[in-house]
């Protein structure tokens, strides 16, 4: 036992010493977790729009006006060529391309008369830079959305969708809904306003009812303000964790072995177990600092909820630091360089982490294969487990499994770090 | 610079407010083996750096073979050869590899460096190791290789910083034989030490203690002025009053 | 002098047990796997349907839902609260609640209101799903006359805007990491300081290092590229010279940034925590997984700040678009601008003296 506790104490001093490693150890995680928390966000915004117009009508004028007003969209100019405007969407400036018949005026006048279609004749057409194929199917729904509320919101157009059978309704929000479905919205034109297309309470909504249609009213559970900080954290610190303690841990017995201080623990009497034990011990130290700070920041910087037991997060959290710093120390014990060992534990872990944990892509939406192996990722379990905790403010007993299985993957890779450091040992 | 390979008066050298290298002055011949002996820590390797422009002083002034060590440090490097206390040539290169590259470094050209290589490994008894990783070596044999490449390009100064830290008695004794075949051909050999018994192959020493010089001679002028059989009672004499250790 | 320096780069690589293979292998891995995980596409959300109303209606509208790629309906219950339930067991991602008399309305043509609620904790599928919802929801009424072209991606597949981006990622892996690594592992080796006492210039010995950079990150580009074409069958649109030329530029710059770090590192553990820190910024920042657009404007203008970001414009838009260098002008200058001010950087930030 007293072997042990001197053990610890030099591998605190250790670490202690250089001040420089252990500055950038605690900077760094709260920088990123504000920078990224912040900065993460699928919701699309900015998009930027060209009108391509032969003539330019009053109908064109006002619709643009519609589009500019609208939070999401932004005209970045009005072209009479749509080469030109397809010139601007090859060089990335614009995102995507609204063209309009010539002769709309015209046509919504008479149309008026004949209460046929205008547009089906020459249609209203979308060219949308596809490239991200993700925003590109968000963006023309909230552009075809914005559309439909000027036809249906003008009396002059409205009749156009009375012809095409049921009209079209682009469930442009009212305050009414804004209460019933997402009561919780603080800041209006986030949640629904975004999907409705326009932001809450414009107008548009007056020829509600030409016919039946159906109004989507969407209501976002659990983070009713689609505040990006509050899905993304869970996720940032689930990386960031994994990958920081491994890259503590995974240098340690390795520059040992480098330095040739390794023949002195070989020839001491002291337990590969402990040896691992008391490597881990101080950066199992920092790392609790590092996930208070962190727990701090999402509580009162991000406005994560934090509404399940706080008791029960840190205790998973701490599992999961126990497992990450036993990943090192695996890794540690496999490779033969410091070099091999921080690039292991860096790089070639950040893209797994990123990818196949869901902490930005689904993991339902990956195919069968793919989703078996996420789950030999750590950060997986602990990402849920965090979601359900901080975000849901769910039990525990909705955690127990992701509990169960980072303890066992903890339980196992000391075992196999263990069983590696003695065979190098004997 | 007129005779002397070395010229420095006061040069100090502080880190915060600890003084590593205390208003130190002295001149060391063309041709000479210069002995810079001092305990662990008397601010021989910092004195040591200074000369081979790895460090700015302080304060203090000094020319080494010719070139100012505060302006001219690139120039000096050009002149000089330097070998580490720390091995600190390439462990994942061959013996030849090395020598190769520090030979192009210094400019030996392409068609001279080959022959060269041979007739030093020659020398050596090396030949048989040319193509050998030299992080498989012995240290002992290290240490020679880390002279042979010092020397290789026909520096005007070689600084040797403890050179024979941690070899065996007879490999010390075959490196000092270098050292002498080195200062035949008019190289100037700078070289520290803690082995007192090597001082007294030296042509003059200096002896550091706490960053200054307190001795400065050759060996048997020591020895008389400090009454003293040998360099380890002088050292033993001088080291005594050190209050850094 | 430089040719010397090259040769021992060359060779210590070479020789090194680890990264020869790690260059390979990496990109291998990452260009057989990843490709296949990034999608956002969101498919196979489920859905819980409460209909109260329980008409023809209704029951078409739950069919038109469970026949669209995106949705499966697990169950319809009656009430809500119930719906709810399997959301909170985690058996559903998206409530749609029908009220009574939907039929009633949309036959008297009046309006009906349809409640999505979506469990929006795992952000994407939240976001996306209730998107896709309302997109069909609202297409129950449409006879929308808009027609839509989806340029440069008319198959709206997510793995051609991948691609070109893991190619950049990997390159500004392995550029950056490895030089990070370097100029620091000889310092705790020792070796810097004879290459110290020597005559050596700073800017030659910068820039052997870099060179073996250049030779990694086009060795990758390689394995990406025809990895891209021989599994995934795709093949930039536009002039393979100007990848090359981005790939060029782009590496004197990350490599730099690698080699600025190690020069200011006292250990190798610092550099790669160091490095880490930056490589993480430049994926999660530079529009790589999310849209810069999206972010807050103190975001963009970090984003734009950051050399990936160019980067991964040019590579898409190569790929994608077809541009050309004129198409990519504002890219390529930030590129040159980057790599000549980090360049510079690297070789005034490396001291030869303590």
């Amino acid at each position: 036992m007293g072997s042990r506790v001197t053990f610890v104490k030099k591998e605190f001093f250790h670490i202690l010493r250089d001040k420089r490693t252990m500055l950038i150890l605690i900077i760094m995680p709260i920088v990123e977790i504000i920078l990224f928390g912040f900065a993460i966000s699928v919701e699309i915004q900015g998009i930027n729009i060209a009108v391509v117009t032969s003539d330019m009508g009053e109908t064109v004028r006002k619709i643009e006006e519609k589009i500019d007003a609208n939070p999401y969209f932004k005209i970045a100019g009005t072209f009479y060529s749509q080469d030109e405007a397809l010139k601007m969407m090859r060089v990335g400036k614009i995102d995507m391309i609204l063209r309009f018949p010539s002769g709309l005026d015209r046509k919504i006048l008479s149309s008026n008369h004949e209460r046929k279609s205008v547009l089906s004749a020459s249609p209203v057409r979308i060219i949308v830079d596809a490239s991200n194929p993700n925003t590109a199917v968000t963006e023309q729904m909230y552009l075809k959305n914005v559309l439909m509320s000027c036809f249906s919101g003008e009396g002059a157009v409205a009749a156009y969708g009375i012809t095409s059978g049921i009209s079209f309704e682009t469930s442009a929000v009212t305050p009414e809904e804004t209460v019933r479905g997402t009561s919780a919205v603080a800041s209006s034109g986030t949640a629904s306003g975004m999907i409705g297309g326009t932001p809450a309470g414009t107008s548009g909504v007056a020829s509600i009812g030409h016919e039946g249609n159906v109004v989507p009213d969407i209501r976002l559970m659990y983070n009713p303000g689609m505040q990006s900080s509050y899905n993304f954290v869970p996720g940032i610190m689930g990386m960031i964790m994994i990958i920081i303690c491994a890259m503590m841990t995974s240098v340690s017995i390795v520059r040992e072995k480098e330095n040739g201080t390794m023949e002195v623990l070989l020839v001491s009497p002291v337990k590969p177990l402990t040896v691992i034990i008391s490597k881990m011990i101080p950066y199992f130290v920092i790392s609790s600092i590092n996930l208070a700070v962190i727990l701090l920041l999402a509580k009162f910087v991000l406005a994560v909820p934090l509404s399940g037991s706080l008791f029960w997060t840190c205790a998973i959290s701490m599992v999961y630091i126990i497992l990450s710093l036993a990943l090192g120390m695996l890794i540690s014990t496999l490779v033969k360089t410091q070099a091999a060992a921080m690039l292991s534990s860096a790089m070639l872990l950040l893209l797994p982490v990123i990818m196949l944990s869901g902490m930005i892509f689904p993991i339902e939406s990956e195919p069968h294969f793919f989703q078996w192996i996420s789950m030999t990722v750590p950060a997986r379990w602990y990402i849920s487990a965090m979601r359900k905790l901080m975000v849901e403010g769910q039990q525990l007993s909705a955690v127990l499994p992701e509990l169960g299985i980072l303890s066992g993957m903890a339980v196992l890779l000391i075992s196999v770090a263990l069983f590696n450091l003695k065979s190098r040992l004997e | 610079m007129g005779e002397n390979a070395i010229e420095v008066r006061n040069l100090t050298k502080r880190f915060g407010d600890f003084t590593a290298v205390d208003h130190i002055s002295f001149t060391v011949g063309k041709g000479e083996i210069f002995g810079f002996l001092g305990a662990n820590g008397a601010g021989k390797s910092t004195a040591m750096k200074i000369l081979c422009g790895l460090s700015l002083p302080t304060e203090g002034e000094g020319t080494v073979a010719g070139y100012d060590i505060l302006k001219e440090t690139e120039s000096i490097k050009k002149s000089i050869g330097y070998m580490s206390q720390r091995f600190s040539l390439y462990d994942d290169l061959t013996v030849a590899e090395n020598i190769r590259l520090y030979a192009g470094i210094y400019g030996v050209s392409d068609k001279e460096i080959s022959p060269r290589t041979d007739k030093v490994l020659a020398n050596l008894d090396f030949t048989a190791e040319k193509n050998t990783m030299v992080g498989s070596l012995p240290l002992g044999w290290k240490q020679k290789l880390a002279f042979s490449v010092a020397v290789f390009h026909h520096p005007k100064i070689v600084f040797l910083d403890e050179p024979t830290g941690g070899v065996d008695p007879v490999t010390r004794r075959q490196f000092w034989e270098m050292i002498y075949k080195t200062a035949d051909k008019g190289i100037t050999v700078f070289v520290t030490t803690h082995y007192m018994d090597e001082a007294e192959y030296c042509d003059r020493v200096s002896i550091m203690v706490d960053g200054r010089i307190e001795a400065l001679g050759s060996p048997s002028a020591l020895k008389s002025g400090f009454g003293a059989n040998n360099m380890d009672d002088v050292f033993q004499k001088l080291a005594r009053k050190a209050e850094r250790g | 002098m430089l040719k010397y320096l090259i040769e021992k780069e060359f060779k210590q690589f070479f020789r090194n047990s680890f990264l020869p293979r790690l260059i390979i292998v990496f990109p291998i891995m990452i260009m057989l796997v990843m490709p296949w995980v990034a999608t956002l596409d969101i498919r196979g959300v489920n859905v819980t349907v409460a209909d109260s109303d329980r008409s023809t209606l209704s029951s078409r509208l739950i069919e038109k839902i469970n026949a669209s790629e995106y949705f499966s309906v697990r169950r319809v219950t009656l009430s809500y609260a119930d719906a709810l339930e399997d959301v909170d067991d985690g058996l559903s991602d998206l409530v749609l609640d029908i009220p009574s008399g939907y039929a009633d309305s949309l036959g008297r043509g009046k309006s009906c209101k349809i409640l999505v609620a979506v469990n929006a904790v795992n952000g994407t599928k939240g976001y996306l799903g209730g998107n896709y919802m309302a997109g069909i929801l609202s297409g129950t009424g449409a006879g929308v006359d808009v027609s839509v072209l989806n340029m440069y991606n008319p198959t709206l597949n997510y793995r051609q805007f991948m691609i070109p981006a893991f190619l950049a990622v990997l390159i500004m892996m392995l550029c950056g990491f490895l030089p990070a690594l370097n100029i620091v592992s000889e310092k705790e080796k020792g070796t810097i300081e004879q290459i110290n006492v020597t005559p050596v210039g700073k800017f030659q010995f910068i820039f052997a290092k870099l060179i073996p950079y250049w030779l990694i990150g086009f060795v990758v580009l390689a394995i990406c590229f025809l990895l891209g074409w021989l599994v995934y069958g795709y093949l930039p649109a536009g002039s393979f010279i100007v990848i090359l030329a981005g790939t060029f530029v782009f590496i004197l710059g990350i490599s730099s940034i690698g080699l600025i770090i190690s020069n200011y590192s006292q250990s190798m553990q610092q550099s790669m925590l160091v490095m880490f820190f930056f490589i993480l910024i430049f994926n999660l920042m530079s529009g790589l997984f999310t849209p810069v657009r999206s972010m807050p404007g103190w975001a963009q203008t970090i984003a734009a700040c950051i050399p990936p970001k160019y980067f991964i414009e040019i590579l898409r838009g190569v790929y994608q678009r077809g541009c050309g260098f004129s198409d990519l002008g504002i890219q390529f200058a930030a590129l040159t601008i980057f790599a000549v001010f980090f360049g510079l950087s690297a070789v005034l930030t490396y001291r030869k003296r303590a």
